[in-house]
């Protein structure tokens, strides 16, 4: 067991794509979801789920597996997309998100869905969970690796700050915050509602190794999951700049695409921009 | 055709209504004023209104603090963050302190629909009147929620107002005057009393209307106020009907039809059946589908009511 596959920027460029499809057609069909949210993750979701987990989608509770928590859960429609694409469950399921008795809820639910780690949506608490596995890892000595995606406005809940000095001082190094920084929340631009800047120095502040990124760049986003990855003795957070709506002109950088889903008409020509 | 309009959209009225009237009014909200819809206050009155951020504990008490100085603060996100998130600090800062802190939250109940069970919050009633001091109301539409907003901003001391999202018909009237604690009685029969808060007075009414073609012949009481509990209505109520049905969209620990059973039981004990939710987290799904599966429907309110005549023969 290992990575599932190994592959080139342009072949992860193509999933990703894949990805953003699915995120419409999924948001299209239920009538409702965070077409927004879901796009500005997809290619840090692609880069993690393709080249650096280690799992065994076939095998969800594999003791050993890397884990990845979507704490921004309202972007689970992507999440949901990356898991039935790498196998672990079908993609016709797909079709079946936010309806009554899906497997796939309106945010994750860790008791319907293989591959989530923990039933979420109330923002601010992924990143404690992310600790303590990270700590029953240490505990058992095993080397897997957790992985925590955060929003921007997400970070503003005093419980991530919380949890940001508790995993600096357990010298957490197995444990990777990923912050989607797409300088949006619900009621407008970040620098607006409540500004959470300047993110990095706040970070390195709490004893984190900081990684600024961009988000929608394959190489680089790689680079930092290896970084992460080699720095010892205390966390690490990749600041991934981000687009959210990435993908699809009309929604990108729009505050109002955070929580609607598009039209038939609008996710047509959402999917014509996908191709 | 009864007209639809959430609760959460005449809060929103009532704000900006009472801003301009009253100016120690200050509104607080957690990144989500457009679905609260505290963001008509905000529009109006830009100086006194106050984005937290996606930070409910912060929130609560930066209202405590705002109250502690003569400001009237109502604080709005969504039931399962303000009641949930913040529950401590409402309980020992707000609560201990008798400040005057409002906290008007939208989206509870299964009705919030397909966004699941993280966001449909079912406790909040409970959570709430737990609280030594604490007043609970919860309207059954949206002219009653006007009312509401102004009573409780006139009101000293703390408040919880638990609003839904989506749309529920109006039932009561503009001219039908208001008070906190009293209990209104939306329809006389002699058989049994149907006993609501919410959602689910308009479903009780539908109830008594189907209970009335068999010749059942249900008293309907509407219990916007769930804390302080009108126990003079309902014991009066009991003495009449002596067979009780509750009806609330929340779980049935430590809600309405608990609030209910403890001061019947007290002081005239009669057979009660509840209609609230068992034991379960609520799920995805559209509200209708969702009233159906949770057992909140006119239909399961008939069956309880049934079953309460039943054991009142005996
Ligand atoms: C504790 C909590 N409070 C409020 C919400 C409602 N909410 C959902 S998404 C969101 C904004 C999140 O912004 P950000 O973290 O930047 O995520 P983005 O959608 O921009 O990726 C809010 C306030 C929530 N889910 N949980
Ligand atoms: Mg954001």
């Amino acid at each position: 067991m290992g990575n599932l596959q190994n592959l080139d920027i342009k072949s992860l460029e193509d999933r990703s794509k894949v990805i953003r499809r699915h995120v419409i057609r999924m948001l299209v069909k239920a009538g409702s979801g965070h077409p927004g949210s879901s796009l500005s993750t997809v290619d840090l979701l692609v880069a993690l789920f393709y080249s650096k987990l280690r799992h065994n989608p076939r095998q969800p509770a594999w003791p050993d597996r890397d884990r990845f928590i979507m704490s921004k859960g309202h972007a689970c429609p992507a999440l949901y997309a990356a898991l039935a694409e790498t196998g672990y469950f079908g993609i016709d399921k797909l079709d079946t998100l936010r309806q009554f008795g899906s497997m796939l809820q309106g945010h994750p639910c860790m008791k319907t869905t293989p591959g989530i780690e923990i039933s979420g949506g109330s923002l601010g608490q992924g990143l404690s969970v992310g600790l303590g596995i990270s700590l029953a890892a240490k505990l058992d000595n095993k080397d897997y690796r957790t992985y925590v995606m955060l929003g921007d406005g997400e970070i503003e809940e005093g419980q991530v700050w919380e949890a940001a000095m508790a995993a600096s001082h357990y010298n957490a190094d197995n444990l990777c915050a990923i912050i989607d920084q797409n300088g949006l929340q619900i009621d407008g631009f970040i620098h607006e509602v409540m500004s959470s800047h300047p993110i990095p120095d706040k970070w390195r502040g709490f004893g984190w190794h900081v990684i600024e990124t961009n988000g929608h760049d394959f190489p680089a986003i790689l680079a930092a999951y290896n970084e992460a990855e080699a720095v010892k003795g205390r966390p690490t957070v990749i600041v991934a700049k981000t687009v959210k709506g990435k993908g699809v002109s009309f929604m990108e950088n729009q505050v109002d695409w955070h929580g609607k889903a598009p039209t038939k008409e609008e996710a047509e020509r959402a999917l014509a921009e996908l191709k | 055709m009864t007209e639809m309009i959430a609760t959460r959209q005449a809060y929103g009225d009532a704000l900006v209504e009472l801003g301009e009237k009253n100016k120690d009014i200050v509104v607080l909200d957690a990144d989500l004023s457009k679905s609260t819809t505290t963001a008509k206050f905000g529009k109006k009155f830009p100086d006194r209104f106050f984005n937290m951020g996606v930070a409910e504990a912060n929130m609560m008490n930066t209202a405590a603090g705002l109250a502690t100085c003569g400001k009237i603060a109502f604080v709005s996100s969504f039931s399962i963050f303000a009641t949930g998130r913040a529950w401590e600090q409402i309980r020992n800062t707000v609560c201990y302190s008798g400040l005057n802190v409002k906290i008007v939250a939208t989206h509870s109940g299964v009705s919030v629909g397909p966004d699941g069970a993280s966001h449909q919050c079912i406790e909040d009633i409970s959570l709430m009147k737990t609280i030594p001091t604490m007043t609970v109301i919860e309207p059954c539409d949206a002219v009653e929620t006007r009312k509401v907003i102004f009573a409780v901003a006139a009101y000293k001391g703390p408040v919880y107002v638990r609003l839904g999202r989506a749309a529920v018909p109006v039932i009561t009237k503009k001219e039908e005057p208001y008070t906190i604690g009293k209990a209104s009685i939306l329809r006389t029969g002699k058989d049994l009393a149907i006993v609501a808060c919410g959602a689910l007075v308009a479903n009780s009414l539908t109830a008594a209307g189907i209970l009335a073609k068999d010749g059942i012949e249900a008293t309907v009481v509407n219990t916007h106020t769930i804390k302080p509990i009108d126990r003079e209505t309902l014991v009066n109520v009991a003495r009449q009907v002596n067979a009780v049905v509750t009806a609330e969209q929340h779980v049935l620990d430590g809600g309405l039809g608990s609030a209910v059973a403890s001061v019947l039981a007290q002081a005239h004990p009669v057979p009660i059946e509840m209609i609230g939710i068992d034991n379960r987290f609520g799920q995805s799904g559209e509200p209708d589908i969702l009233f159906k599966e949770y057992h909140l429907l006119a239909e399961d309110i008939v069956l309880a009511a049934r079953r309460v005549l039943e054991r009142k023969k005996k």
